[in-house]
């Protein structure tokens, strides 16, 4: 659709809003595979209840808004093979690099972190190779 | 006020992926496709988020967080193997789904059980990370 980049420039602002209210509020990177992440193998303890109610907003949100759009597709794969992969490795990799494009990409970017960058060329890199592979010599997505 | 802030932030987050379009996999596999019909939407939500946090960045020196003892000290630019190899999993699981850790759990009321199942994926693979850490650290102590 021809107006697809005004909405993604407008859902940008929003991120990159609520990345700065979670910086300048609670002093914290607003990292989405850090905030899970810190549930799921108990660093985040002592922060719970804040990571709780921050994803409740993402999921919220959303919610809010759905009927305003009616039917949106996502387009996922239904192939079990393809999802299962494809989440223990974003799982394991944003974990293992401690971030992922919010916390690398947007946070990390917007502060010329060496890291940030470095992860994102990586991320993007392999990302790309790997719909090309998949996608054009494999057939598979 | 942490939780309050935590909340604005993850709605403004939340919605933000929502009209950006950024849980449809068809438009984050389309921008990563750059020999097929290239989407540039993508760019436009990193570059749009960019701004808003490069100010943030920039109220950071000599303040406090409005709830919060410390801002986040600055990062050693080290590059560690864990940060090129995680990168590199993340973006392969990236390419494969077109989801990431944000959008897929914006997207859980209304994505279908494809979600569910990315995401019941992404919380195991979270899960035995640490467990890996010790096996690359066998395989190869880190120097």
């Amino acid at each position: 659709m021809e107006q697809d980049w005004i909405w993604g420039l407008v859902g940008g602002l929003l991120i990159g809003t609520g990345g700065a209210v979670y910086l300048l509020g609670n002093g914290r990177i607003m990292g989405a595979s850090g905030i899970i992440g810190g549930l799921v193998d108990g660093t985040g303890r002592n922060t719970l209840a804040e990571r709780l109610v921050f994803l409740a907003g993402v999921i919220l949100l959303p919610i809010l808004l759905y009927p305003l759009y009616g039917a949106v597709d996502t387009h996922v794969s239904t192939n079990p093979l393809v999802i299962i992969a494809a989440g223990l490795l974003v799982g394991a990799g944003t974990r293992l690099a401690n971030g992922c494009t919010s916390g690398h990409g947007v946070c990390g970017i917007s502060r010329l972190s060496l890291r940030g960058i470095v992860a994102t060329v990586f991320y993007i890199l392999a990302g790309g190779l790997t719909v090309v592979v998949f996608r054009h010599l494999l057939g598979v997505i | 006020m942490r939780l309050l802030y935590a909340f604005l932030a993850g709605g403004l987050f939340g919605a933000g992926l929502f009209v950006s379009g950024m849980t449809d996999t068809s438009k984050v596999q389309g921008w990563l496709d750059v020999f097929g019909e290239w989407d540039p939407t993508l760019a436009f939500v990193m570059g749009g988020a960019i701004i808003p946090m490069a100010i943030a960045w920039r109220l950071v020196p000599g303040r406090k967080p409005l709830a919060g003892d410390t801002f986040p000290a600055p990062q050693e630019p080290k590059i560690s193997r864990e940060l090129v190899l995680g990168s590199t999993m993340f973006g392969a699981g990236w390419g494969l789904a077109g989801l990431c850790p944000g959008p897929a759990i914006a997207s859980l009321s209304y994505g279908g059980m494809w979600h569910w199942v990315f995401v019941a994926a992404m919380l195991a693979g979270m899960a035995i990370t640490p467990s890996l850490r010790v096996r690359l650290d066998r395989l190869a102590p880190a120097e």
